[in-house]
């Protein structure tokens, strides 16, 4: 069972062990309306936390996407490529990278599902 | 207003054979035959096939599917849609200017150089700057041009570290573009509540390897830096510039200078601030200014004059530039002539009533519609000023659903979702030249929505409903544009 964090930027991380898949939150892809383009790292790449690792693009606004961990990318999600509007449809279940943790103290940070509702409410 | 679509392409009309001149017999056939076959193509072009009537028609008929600011009130945020009146199109039209070949000898275009140089030094009065160049293309391409005159100005003095561009968190998208463009790494400083920049969260942003800070004054919520003098302080003492946008620079229009602020370099949007045409992606034109000290970095070609024995030549020159050349010659200059026949038009004084007017037109729309829609920032505004939706949020209604029913009573719909610092953006700018009357029409239809928005939420979640064109499905058209008849 992963467990999820949150960073103030929108983007969440679901851990499992050292691995993690970083997407962006149901209040982001709210804010942004339709998503038309997702610029995604490849693999291999590294990314580090609070550091820019693509952008995702709507109808709206373009919005870089700022990893919440660091460490080397395993996959990227490539239905991601034909279908951008996966991240509208169910931005839980539609990750973006999976990465590989090097600094699993780094989720300290971050916040959890509850801090997260709140901090979305007070925005 | 005419809302009827005209909806056929020209390859629609397309018979095989028509034509709208015959050229045989012309000799054109000898011509064709002696071009060499690596010039020639193999497949005859797929151009459509009409007669000359059938072309007047056609584009006649598209030409009324237009919204602009002949037909009716636009009032898009951060644009500027004013009224361009028809003295402009009639003086750029003369032919004097508009047969002139840009490689004519200069005695020839004394006129014409005189009138770029007139302009040139008027900009400079406007502005408060030393020199103008006219050249950049547009407002983006302005901001591109002074950046790169900050660049080479750090340069020249062997100061590289300079490499970061602070821009405020609700400045213009285009000023982040630029500098990513120019090279330079971009930093983002936050707004107040208020809407102006933290002048606290910029001080430890400014080291040696600040370039410059670009600020929007008023910004793009329609507020008036206020602070620019303690900024333009501390920017200098840390060795960067000042560059400023002028893209609000309509209600300042010869009442403050930019200049006297404090700013080092800045453009002016032609077609926003001095009533040349635009929407639709051009032509613009953005002039570049900068303050004494930095006119050798400007690009070339540079319109002079020279006095000698009571004879006056105005000529461009060449001179050797850090920068070389940023357009293919001297600008857009129909567009700057426009300009120039606006600005004598107006005179000194009709110039400075400008800021003002359209400073009075937003708040009265403002404060007629405050009490239904929310007003995020609640101060006396500039040339336009920001909704945050409707001030009842619990119909629904998004402001995107207001655009639309806009469009319903034969407005152009305000700027939305610009900029990011509210979620429910509605940025409303009328200028100077819109009637009490218009804008009292305005706030009644604005008024009607969000009467409606309570009432019948439907009418409005379903707007447009008068309009040629009802529901287009954006995000399919940015994800699959279908640009040429042959997609179809």
């Amino acid at each position: 069972m992963s467990k999820i964090y949150y960073a103030e930027s929108h983007e969440y991380v679901a851990v499992d062990g050292n691995i993690g898949h970083v997407g962006i939150s149901d209040y982001a892809q709210k804010a942004l309306g339709n998503i038309v383009y997702v610029d995604m790292p490849e693999q291999g790449d590294d990314v580090a936390a609070g550091e820019e690792f693509g952008a995702v693009e709507s109808v709206k606004a373009a919005e870089d996407l700022m990893s919440p961990v660091s460490g080397a990318v395993l996959n990227i999600n490539e239905a991601l490529i034909d279908n951008p509007r996966l991240l509208n449809e169910d931005p839980m279940g539609n990750w973006i990278i999976e990465v590989e943790l090097t600094d699993p103290a780094e989720l300290d940070s971050l916040m959890d599902e509850k801090a997260y509702a709140e901090y979305c409410a007070g925005l | 207003m005419n809302r009827q679509l005209y909806g056929k392409v020209i390859f629609d009309l397309s018979k095989p054979g028509r034509r709208g001149y015959h050229l045989s017999g012309a000799g054109c056939e000898d011509t064709l035959s002696s071009l060499p076959a690596s010039l020639m193509r193999s497949a005859a072009p797929r151009l459509p096939e009409v007669d000359e009537p059938t072309v007047v028609r056609h584009y006649t008929n598209m030409s009324t599917n237009n919204f602009g600011v002949d037909t009716g009130f636009y009032p898009l945020g951060s644009c500027t849609m004013k009224y361009n009146p028809k003295i402009n199109e009639e003086m750029a039209a003369l032919p004097q200017f508009a047969a002139l070949h840009p490689l004519q000898p200069i005695f020839t275009a004394q006129g014409a150089l005189k009138a770029y140089y007139e302009l040139q030094s008027l900009l400079s009065e406007i502005g408060g700057m030393a020199e103008f160049t006219l050249n950049p293309y547009a407002g983006a391409h302005g901001e591109l041009t002074g950046l790169m005159v900050i660049r080479a100005y750090h340069d020249s003095r062997d100061d590289k570290a300079r490499t970061k561009v602070i821009v405020p968190d609700s400045a213009h998208g285009t000023n982040p573009a630029s500098a990513a463009v120019a090279g330079l790494q971009v930093v983002q400083v936050k707004s107040l509540p208020d809407g102006t920049v933290d002048v606290e969260a910029l001080r430890p942003l400014l080291d040696e390897t600040v370039a410059a800070v670009m600020m929007t004054n008023p910004n793009t919520v329609g507020i008036f830096e206020h602070n620019i003098p303690a900024i333009a302080e501390m920017v200098h003492a840390c060795g960067a510039l000042m560059y400023y946008d002028g893209a609000n620079l309509n209600p300042l229009l010869g009442v403050v200078r930019p200049g006297d602020m404090g700013f080092d370099v800045m453009h002016i949007n032609l077609h926003k601030t001095f009533s040349t045409p635009h929407g639709g992606g051009g032509p613009g034109a953005g002039p570049v200014g900068v303050r004494a000290g930095l006119e050798e970095f400007l690009p070339n070609p540079r319109v002079k004059k020279l006095e000698h024995e009571g004879q006056t030549l105005y000529y461009h020159t060449d001179e050797p530039s850090a920068l070389g050349r940023i357009s293919s010659w001297l600008g857009n200059f129909a567009v700057e002539l426009r300009a120039l026949a606006y600005i004598l038009t107006l005179g000194r004084e009709g110039l400075k009533m400008a800021g003002p007017l359209a400073t009075l037109n937003a708040n009265y729309i403002k404060e007629s519609l405050r009490d239904l829609y929310l007003l995020p920032i609640d101060r006396v505004c500039k040339h336009e000023f920001v909704f945050d939706g409707l001030a009842d949020k619990s119909t629904g209604i998004t402001t995107l659903n207001i655009a639309k029913r806009l469009l319903d009573h034969g407005f152009h719909a305000p700027t939305i979702y610009f900029p990011l610092l509210f979620h429910e953006s509605l940025m409303i700018e009328p200028t100077e030249t819109e009637s009490i009357e218009t804008l009292d029409e305005f706030i009644a239809v604005m008024r009607d929505i969000a009467r409606e928005a309570k009432e019948t939420p439907d009418v409005v979640r379903d707007a447009p409903h008068n309009t040629p064109v009802r529901h287009p499905d954006d995000t399919a058209a940015a994800l699959k544009p279908v640009v040429t008849y042959f997609q179809l």
